[in-house]
């Protein structure tokens, strides 16, 4: 190509979290010379992650030496806890001899993949803000920082959900707030002992747990929100994700949600005493298969966050992350050894991606979570208190007669709402089953 | 819930736990002509860090740039676009050390 010369790296990979360094340490690793920009000056210090990170992906990427990873604890009981105003209903499986995933710190975990990366011959550059996209003939061919001009045959995108840069060159349209989940975050230092008491793990093991929250919040028309909670080694980190349209239309504050969530009965025990290390927030891009950027275009592809690559459903974002920078750094790789940079040559990237789980799943589940918000209600409030109500029968022992009780269970399940929620109900968790399964 | 409600409390002894490398200049800037006659300033509430708050008496949106935490929700909620929204210079901004 002409600009040959003025080239000074094959690939420019912009953000420095796990999309970013696998793409940059797959395409290092291939012999590539790879730049890994971060505009932190930490690396990690932007990032927040609601506890774990799914271990099958990292496996992937480092088969020999994963477990030098800076793991906290395998997270490998999960529950999901069913709130209502006072009491909960728990779902919960404890899997002591898997491991999964595991609970992370970013500012950690993001530095120790960036280590890894610069062993593997990537050069670093923190501190640095690309401000901008260099293209030439309607070519990305480098990235305009704060100081300079950095050339590169293949730019790959890893600049996390907000990525202004795929918004600029036209990858992506502006977010609409209902495709965001805006998640805000408390880390509470507790003695090791006692968390391992509270939530039934192993003494001195390196087991952990995570719970998550689904109603709970006292309100008569509940936003879409999911509390969540993972153990760490002596902390625990708890938060709430909440539907962006939801909390701008009814007036609500993520933080405030939290301080409701954390008196209530259930939870309140098992954060009590708990000192606040540290508060984040950060936004989680949930749009899924229906709202998925463009993902490539001459010279530039986007990656993880960037190009909305979550799955609510099942917490699937840093897999998606740590692959889809793997298979993004592969297909640069194939574009260098053709010394073909268009549209047409990184399809392969796309490619890659629809033969995989990741927009597999992503399509599969492309009318989940738009099922899920249209029924917010009912899944926040009127499920979680029939729920609550029919196990207060099932445990109560009321010298009421069961028959009785349970017609009458039956009869308020039914009559407490106009019979056309409860066909929404229906249909949605219908659709929602069978958008998966077909 | 209305605003009022909000405990603004909560959040400011919330962020005392954050560090920040401040920049000298914000990062946000609102269109002011459009803020002043905005009926809903969703930005005020939903924000998990509180940057925005609005002055009726002098009628401007002032913005606690300092304190944002960068997730990018005020951007994204307000109705008219009306938030220029960026990243602090390189290297300034929030410093999460255990998120």
């Amino acid at each position: 190509m002409e600009d040959n010369k003025a080239q000074n790296f094959d690939v420019i990979v912009v953000g420095a979290g796990p999309c970013g360094a696998a793409a940059a340490i797959t395409a290092a690793r291939a012999g590539a010379k790879v730049l890994l920009i971060e505009r932190s000056s930490y690396v990690g210090a932007k990032n927040m992650i609601g506890g774990a990170v799914f271990l099958t992906a990292l496996k992937e990427l480092f088969p020999d030496d994963w477990e030098s990873a800076p793991i906290e604890r395998y997270i490998n009981k999960h529950t999901w806890s069913l709130l209502s105003d006072n009491s909960s209903v728990e779902i919960s499986c404890n899997f002591p001899d898997e491991f999964k995933s595991a609970s992370i710190f970013r500012s950690k975990f993001d530095s120790w993949l960036v280590e890894k990366a610069k062993e593997e011959g990537v050069y670093f550059a923190p501190s640095t803000l690309v401000k901008n996209l260099i293209i030439r003939e309607d070519r990305v061919c480098g990235v305009k920082t704060e100081l300079e001009e950095i050339y590169a045959s293949v730019v790959i995108l890893a600049d996390g959900v907000n990525s202004l840069l795929a918004r600029n060159i036209g990858l992506r349209d502006e977010h609409d707030p209902k495709d965001m989940v805006l998640s805000v975050k408390e880390t509470l230092k507790l003695p090791k002992e006692v968390i391992e008491e509270r939530f039934n793990i192993k003494k001195g093991s390196k087991n952990g747990a995570a719970v998550n929250f689904l109603g709970g919040l006292s309100l008569k028309d509940a936003p879409f929100a999911l509390g969540f909670m993972y153990t760490y080694s002596d902390c625990i980190s708890f938060g709430l994700g909440v539907n962006l349209e939801d909390l701008a239309q009814m007036g609500l504050n993520p933080s405030d949600l939290l301080e409701k969530l954390k008196e209530h009965p259930v939870v309140a025990p098992l954060i009590e005493g708990g000192e606040l290390l540290e508060y984040s927030a950060h936004l989680i891009p949930e749009g899924g298969y229906n709202k998925l950027p463009k993902l490539c275009k001459d010279g530039v592809m986007v990656a993880g966050d960037a190009a909305g690559f979550v799955n609510g459903v099942h917490f699937e974002g840093t897999n998606f992350a740590i692959i889809s920078g793997i298979y993004a750094a592969q297909s640069a790789l194939y574009a260098l050894k053709i010394k073909d940079y268009s549209e047409k040559t990184l399809k392969l990237y796309e490619k890659k991606l629809k033969h995989s789980f990741i927009l597999k799943d992503l399509k599969s589940y492309r009318n989940v979570m738009e099922n899920l918000y249209f029924r917010a209600n009912s899944l926040m409030n009127y499920y979680p208190k029939k729920a609550s109500s029919f196990f207060k029968i099932f445990t109560g022992a009321n010298c009421i007669p069961k028959r009785e009780e349970f017609r009458n269970f039956i009869f308020h399940f039914i009559k407490d709402r106009s019979l056309k929620e409860l066909l929404c109900d229906i249909k949605a968790f219908l659709s929602a089953v069978f958008g998966v399964l077909k | 819930m209305s605003e009022e409600n909000i405990k603004k409390n909560g959040i400011e002894d919330k962020l005392t736990t954050i560090k920040y490398n401040c920049d000298s200049k914000t990062h946000l800037v609102p269109d002011e002509n459009i803020c002043s006659r905005c009926e809903i300033r969703c930005c005020t509430y939903i924000c998990p860090a509180k940057v925005y708050s609005y002055d009726e008496n002098s009628g401007m949106l002032n913005v606690e740039y300092e304190n944002c935490l960068e997730c990018g929700a005020c951007k994204i909620a307000c109705p008219y676009d009306a938030i220029g929204w960026n990243y602090p210079k390189a290297g300034c901004g929030v410093i999460y050390k255990q998120s």
